[in-house]
């Protein structure tokens, strides 16, 4: 075998250095010569003669792996795999040898590369950039690759911190996304910053009639509707110095600063219970809840105790309800009387 | 500024010294932002002032700070993706000074808002090398940054070397390269497969 004066041992010098991983085929399909990266593929390395079938399947085109049909592949691009486990995937292209005289048919050289399995194969076989021929680009693109990880790496954290947060945002908010009213958390400041201010307030419970039955029976989207219409209903009945929240569920809690006549609260509650029980639109349906008010004052107390306040306010909301629906009641030490005879 | 950078110079504030005396270096500096995103913008005055916080807490040169941050940002294991994304610039420590002047464009490639000075590597014979930064107008500390990372890399591929900052003209800064020997130590292992996560 001899191209151009260059027996097949100084041509494989040749190609090991500007394709290490090839291999030289004579015309049987035997292996003369595997180039350093080719060698370091196969556990035990490439003697001399090994069949080329024996170290890999060639997978595409489908062919027979006889010499003469590989050699019919001339030129086009040929997926391989290696025999033996990892079972690497390898591109290739042959070139056939001008024949030499005697031989049997002429020999080859089949150059290999990785393709994608690169990032795997450097780590299984322990590649270093010896084992690629200068020009290849090989290198290049494992630094790419690493470097876009630690891109991504980097990214990946900032949206973890971000996640973080927002996480940590929502729970120091104070609104209610739903109603855009406070809620809960926003309670026991402002009845503190009152309190602490000697400013006498109501302090209102209200919740919902019927609501449940809105809920069930026109669904999710018709009890969110109500919220917000209700919210928006209460926040026109009310001074902008009140402090609307939404507890949870159907319930709320207003905080009515100055508001010191029990009259006047009363009249307030009723007007909130009237407004409530107008028909809310939804779509085309016309959606019917009222509301039940229990109400305590802080000149009742001495000195106000936001915690007493709340449980009163509490205790006369149950016996707004008690009384039948859409109604209010102030609470009175003997509704507290009444109320603990009940539980006893 | 590049988040990157800021987030170099608070690490290395941060692992070298600890977050208290980190957060007296910023405070010190009356900076707002004592934690850096890595890909987000920041002022340039922001990087100014933690430099000069960092070499005000040292009691040294800013040139000094500037090395040891160098030096931090190679042999840190918390920069270790740094070193590995270096070492592909080649086999031998020759082969790594060469490659850096393709290390700009490197950059671009992985984080295209990032920019760095050009550089240029001069040889004047076998073992002695001049590198060229260009600082085209911006203060001259990257030639700092330079000479530490350099030497660690050094030691990285486990060469000897003499480094030297030359000071700065306008418009670029010079270090002066000496290779004493090539394989002096046996320098860290590079293997091209990176580790499994």
């Amino acid at each position: 075998m001899s191209v151009a004066g260059l027996d097949a041992e100084r041509l494989g010098s040749v190609l090991d250095t500007l394709c290490p991983m090839h291999v030289l085929l004579d015309g049987t399909g035997h292996i003369r010569h595997a180039g350093p990266a080719m060698r370091k593929l196969a556990p035990g390395g490439v003697p001399d003669g090994t069949r080329l079938t024996d170290l890999l399947d060639l997978r595409r085109p489908r062919a027979s792996d006889r010499m003469e049909a590989l050699l019919a592949l001339a030129g086009r691009k040929l997926h391989f795999a290696l025999r033996t486990p990892p079972r690497t995937e390898l591109k290739g292209v042959l070139v056939p040898l001008p024949a030499e005289a005697g031989a049997e048919g002429p020999g080859a050289v089949l150059n290999l590369s990785f393709g994608i399995s690169i990032v795997d194969a450097v780590r299984d076989y322990a590649l270093t950039s010896a084992d690629f021929a200068a020009t290849d680009l090989a290198i290049e693109m494992l630094y790419l690759v690493e470097a876009k990880s630690a891109a991504m790496e980097e990214l990946r954290r900032l949206n973890t911190r971000l996640d973080g947060a927002r996480i940590e945002a929502l729970e120091a908010s104070v609104t209610d996304k739903l109603t855009g009213l406070r809620n809960r958390r926003a309670l026991e400041p402002v009845m503190s910053r009152l309190v602490e201010t000697t400013t006498d307030f109501a302090l209102m419970h209200l919740d919902l009639d019927h609501f449940k039955h809105v809920n069930d029976t026109y669904g999710h989207a018709a009890g969110d509707a109500v919220l917000q219409a209700v919210a928006c209903r209460l926040t026109g009945s009310t001074r902008d110095r009140d402090t609307l929240i939404r507890i949870g569920g159907d319930e709320f809690l207003l905080v009515l600063p100055e508001q010191t006549r029990v009259d006047a609260v009363a009249d307030l509650a009723r007007r909130l219970i009237r407004e409530l029980s107008r028909p809310i639109p939804f779509g085309e349906r016309r959606l019917s809840v009222s509301a039940s008010i229990g109400a305590s004052l802080s000149r009742m107390y001495d000195p106000p105790d936001p915690v007493r306040m709340m449980h009163d306010a509490d205790t006369a909301l149950y016996a707004a309800k008690a009384a039948g629906r859409g109604t209010y009641r102030q609470y009175t030490p003997e509704l507290g009387q009444m109320g603990a005879g009940e539980a006893n | 500024m590049h988040g990157l950078i800021n987030q170099a110079i608070e690490r290395f504030g941060r692992a070298t010294y600890g977050d208290r005396f980190w957060e007296r270096v910023c405070r010190g500096q009356g900076l707002p932002v004592r934690r850096f995103e890595a890909m987000q913008s920041y002022d340039p005055g922001v990087t100014e002032a933690m430099l000069d916080g960092l070499a005000q807490a040292l009691g040294k040169a800013r040139g000094e700070v500037l090395e040891d941050i160098g030096t931090f940002l190679v042999s840190s294991p918390s920069t270790e993706a740094l070193r590995r994304l270096l070492r592909f610039g080649g086999t031998e420590f020759v082969d790594f000074l060469y490659s850096l002047d393709d290390l700009p464009a490197r950059v671009r490639l992985a984080v295209p808002e990032l920019e760095l000075p050009q550089m240029e590597l001069r040889e004047h014979g076998p073992r002695s090398f001049s590198f060229v930064v260009r600082t085209e107008g911006a203060k001259p500390w990257f030639g700092h940054v330079m000479v530490g990372l350099l030497r660690a890399m050094a030691d990285d591929y486990g060469a000897l070397v003499v480094l030297e900052h030359m000071g700065a003209s306008p418009g670029r800064e010079i270090i002066a390269i000496m290779l004493l020997e090539t394989a002096f130590a046996e320098g860290r292992a590079f293997d091209l497969g990176a580790p499994v996560p």
